[in-house]
Formats: C-alpha cells, structure tokens, sequence
C-alpha cells in the first residue's frame, strides 16, 4: 500500500513491519516525529512492542542492549547530539555483537546550535562497529530498516541506517508500505544464539577479558563485517526478488559508459541524476556512482565502477578537520591497489543543510570533468573571502 | 514537473497543507514530493513550504526557488514578505484576501488570484474570527489555479486528514474551488 509519508514516518513504519519487539528512544529534533509515530502505533495496539521511555540517549542504547541481550528485536532512533550522547553505548552493543538497528537522522554538531543536516554525526562513529546504511528515499529508509534487522540478526553486529534531516525527515513522498506477512517471511522472528539467560547456562556477558583473547575477539569483529558485506548483497538480492526494490550497495546511475564519475551518497546521490543528465545534454560523458555503505565499506564494487575512467569526483557532506572529506579518503584508499588509478577530485558541500541543488552538483561535474585536481578539498557553495 | 510555494505563518498549516495537496496529486496519478521550509517554526511568523508534482520520478532534493505558482494564506504576508519572489515567467499567485487582483496592485510576468478564503473558512465555522483556520480552503483555491488536484480527491484527502470537522473543511475547499475562475 502506498501512502505520502514523511522520511521519520519510514522509519517507525519500518520498525512496525519488522516487528521490533523493543523500542527505547530519547526525542530530539529533527527525529522526535519517529519516536511519537512508534509510541502511538505501540498505544494503539498496530505494534505489538515495548516502548520505553528513557531520560536520555546513553539510556536508549542501554535499553537496547540489555533487550537484545535477553533475545528480543531491538530499535532506536536518534540524531546528532543524542548519537554522541550514545556513543560509549554504542560500542558496547557491537562489541557485544548485538543485532541493534537504530535510524540517526543526519545533523549536524553543535555548536553553533544547529538542526540542518550534514554527515558529522555519523562519520565520526565510524569506527564504532556499526553497519552503516545512507539512505536516499523515504522507500529506502522504510526497506533498509527491514533489511538491516536481517543483516545484523545474521553477522551479530548492530546497524544503523541514515538519512539526511529534513531533506528526507520532514520530506513527503510516496511509500509502499510492504505488506507485513511478506516482511514475516523475509524476516522470521529473531531467534538469538546466545540470549542472556541463567537457565540455559547464559547468566553473563562483557565480563573482564585480559590480553589472552581481546585481540582475537576483534578479529571476528572484522570478519563478521567483511561478511556483512556479502550478506548485505544476498539480502537485498533477495529483497528485490519478494518486494521489487533493490539498492546496489554502489549505484551507478549513467555510469557504463561514463568518462567522469562522481560518487554521491545520501539525498544527493539523488539530486545528481538531474545534474548528470544536464551534463549529458550538454556533451560532459558523466556518470554518477551512489555509495550505500560507509561500513563495512564495499571495496570490491568501488574498484569495479572506478575502472577505467578518465576522472573521478567525491561529494562529501561532512569534513574529517585536518584531514578531508571522509568517503573521498575511503575511495582514493582502495583505488591505490589498483593497477591505473584515475585522478580523484575531492568536495564538499552541504555542511550544515546548505541547499546542494541541481545546479551545486553540476557545478562538481564541470570541474571534475575539465581539470586536474590541485587540492584535496573543493569548497562547494561556500561563502570564502 | 510544477513546483508550488505556499507562503502562512506558523501554526496556520501550511507545512501540514502543502502534504495534503500532495497526496491529492499523487492519488491522481502524479509523483509527489512535499516539505516545509526547513527551521524552527514560531507560532505567528512567516513560514514557507513547497510541493513538487510531477508526471516522471522526482529526483531534485534541494528548496525551490522558482515556483510555477505561489499560494499565500495570509494577505499581511505580504508586507514582510516578497511572496512573488522567484515565480516563473507565466506563473500565478494567489492570496486569500478581500481585494480585487488589481487592488492588490502586484507587478510581474505572472496572474493574480485573489480568494476570500477568510470568510469562507468562517462561514463553514473553522477556527474563529479573530483566529480563522484557512489552509484547506486555501487548498481548493490551489486545485483550480495549479490545475494538479482532482478536487474530489483533495476533498477526501482534507477530510482524512483533518484532525476535526472533516466535512466542514472539504466544504471549504470546494468553495474557494468554484469562486476562481482561471
């Protein structure tokens, strides 16, 4: 069924048809419509699941985490500040290896105190262990919360999935609501491995581990992930195949017989389909490449798409300071392996919610496809003296 | 693809109208896509928010600077705001007043509609006098000068949406439908 919802809407409707079995959330804008949405749906008796009322994000992800110990399917949402409140949390669920899915709305740090978007929050949680799906539409929010359940059920790592505020949160459009049976059967309910639980000899976990097996424990912690991007493919495969959307962990929109490619991720990644197409009409052979993931990050599918171009571009809606932006590090890193490496142009643009329309995106196109970069970083949009 | 401003002031619904409209287009036939002006809204100040309709997918995710039509809900909007800002060579604006088109003296390369959505909204007994509620009447205005709502689809939208007096609100916005005439 279709319905014109909101981006936060896909999120709790993606909760509800996953059947979350606990849900424990902080408001915060601009993620407080998810958090009222679940919580009505809860009282109203459509989701048959736990919400629990918390007094801050660290307790969120604590919630969480000891439901999902004790074997339940376990969700949140939050943005910004409230993730960086969650952090230590954060580290526990994956070091725990448990299948937590939460939706950070992308805003960005204050201060300046500020509720617009950009990637900061999320990028800097980088290495926290999470799965980390970028979402482009209100669909691929409601079809990633599902899907994410199912990767992180299967790795036991936790995941998270996010969008952009406001340009997805309070943007409506339509979305097909699967319908809930089909979900059940991609989804079974979770049957955890190890829940905690005294009678079956399971009474405790995160006890004091010395030198002897820590390093080990993060070797699987690594292999799980390098799954995780298998198990991402065969599950959005399968998903294409029950509900008819799929979403390429790297998204090629023009891009076969591209000779500049720019890789995009988030709400541009949709705007720069226009801007490829101007650039098309305007005899630029560009292409554009959508990255899904941050972590694990798909080298092998970066590698293939970046094959052979003349030149490539980076938009990034966040800045690693003292560095650049973070996926542009990402893509040069394993290009590096490559026999050719094409050139790579690094931006940003956006930071803070400032509008990247059509018009920004070409702009990168232009440069991209006319010379060789001189920095690591193009300013775009940006007001500079 | 049309783009649509609507131009009220905070807690008059325009953010919560522009998703209305859009489901009507979309339950048409057409791809939508609708936000509001993206901030911290304040009760009485001036807000904006946007619809896009659309035959093809809609792709563009950035703020619209050059609508093809403006609705404004509020006539002392445009004391503070330039609500023609940006219209398209040949578009329209649209605003819930008393006056004449022409009283309303507007300069530009687009049409002028002018609605009492204010009194129709009264009469169909929406909000008060000193505090009219106006955004679905403003809606059915919308529907006959974009031409991109069924209005028998955007009446039942309104009346599924709206949070009391369903009836009351889809009334008006057949009302302010059959008062222009493009």
């Amino acid at each position: 069924m279709k319905k014109v919802i909101t981006g936060n809407h896909a999120v709790s409707y993606g909760s509800m048809l996953a059947r979350a079995e606990v849900v424990a959330a902080y408001p915060i804008t601009p993620q407080t419509q998810i958090v009222e949405k679940i919580s009505e749906l809860c009282a109203d008796g459509v989701m048959d699941a736990k919400f629990i009322k918390v007094e801050s994000e660290h307790s969120a992800m604590a919630a969480c985490i000891g439901a999902s110990a004790a074997g339940a399917r376990a969700f949140t949402a939050t943005s910004a500040q409230g993730l960086a409140l969650m952090d230590e949390m954060l580290h526990w669920a994956a070091h725990a290896r448990l299948p937590v899915v939460l939706a950070n709305i992308n805003r960005s740090m204050a201060p300046p105190w500020t509720i617009w978007t950009d990637q900061n929050d999320t990028i800097s949680r980088r290495d926290a262990g999470w799965i980390q799906f970028y979402c482009e539409s209100n669909q691929e929010v409601t079809d990633s919360v599902i899907q994410a359940f199912k990767v992180a059920e299967q790795v036991e790592l936790p995941a998270m999935l996010v969008l952009d505020s406001f340009y997805l949160s309070h943007t409506s459009e339509p979305v097909d609501l699967a319908d809930i049976a089909l979900v059940d059967k991609y989804l079974p309910k979770y049957q955890a491995k190890h829940d905690l639980d005294p009678a079956k000899g399971h009474p405790a976990y995160g006890a004091l581990c010395n030198d002897e097996w820590y390093f080990e424990l993060q070797i699987k912690m690594q292999w799980a992930m390098e799954k995780a991007l298998d198990v991402i493919i065969a599950e959005d495969a399968l998903f294409g195949e029950m509900f008819g959307r799929s979403y390429p962990v790297v998204e090629g929109y023009r891009a076969d017989d591209a000779e500049y490619l720019v890789f995009v991720s988030s709400t541009i990644a949709s705007t720069a389909k226009d801007a490829v197409d101007r650039a098309r009409a305007e005899g630029i052979k560009a292409g554009s490449a959508k990255v899904r993931l941050l972590r694990p990050f798909p080298k092998p599918q970066i590698k293939a798409i970046a094959r052979g171009k003349k030149r490539l571009g980076v938009i990034d809606r966040n800045l690693s300071y003292g560095s650049e932006g973070a996926f542009f590090t990402e893509i040069k890193s394993c290009l590096y392996s490559e026999p050719e490496r094409p050139e790579v142009h690094g931006f940003i643009a956006g930071l803070g919610g400032r509008d990247v329309t059509v018009d920004t995106v070409y702009e990168m196109i232009k440069i991209t496809a006319s010379r060789s970069p001189e920095t690591d970083i193009n300013w775009q949009g940006a007001k500079l003296a | 693809m049309i783009e649509i401003r609507f131009h009220g002031r905070g807690g008059q619904g325009a953010a919560s109208g522009c998703t209305v409209f859009a489901d009507a287009a979309f339950r048409g036939g057409k791809r939508v896509q609708a936000f509001p002006m993206f901030g911290v809204e304040r009760r009485g100040a001036p807000v904006a928010s946007f619809v896009r309709i659309s035959d093809a997918d809609i792709r563009a995710r950035h703020n619209i600077y050059t609508p093809d039509h403006v609705i404004v809900l509020s006539e002392t909007l445009m004391d503070t705001v330039d609500c023609t800002d940006g219209i398209k060579p040949g578009g329209t604006i649209t605003v819930n007043t008393a006056k004449s088109p022409e009283e309303l003296g507007l300069k530009g390369d687009f049409k002028v509609y002018t609605v009492d959505a204010t009194r129709i909204s009264i009469e169909h007994g929406l909000g008060s006098i000193t505090s009219p509620i106006v955004n679905t009447a403003m809606l059915g205005a919308a529907a006959k000068v974009t031409g991109q709502a069924d209005i028998e689809l955007l009446m039942q939208c309104i009346r599924e949406a709206a949070p009391s007096k369903p009836e009351q609100n889809a009334a008006a916005a057949k009302d302010t439908f059959d008062a222009i005439t493009p």
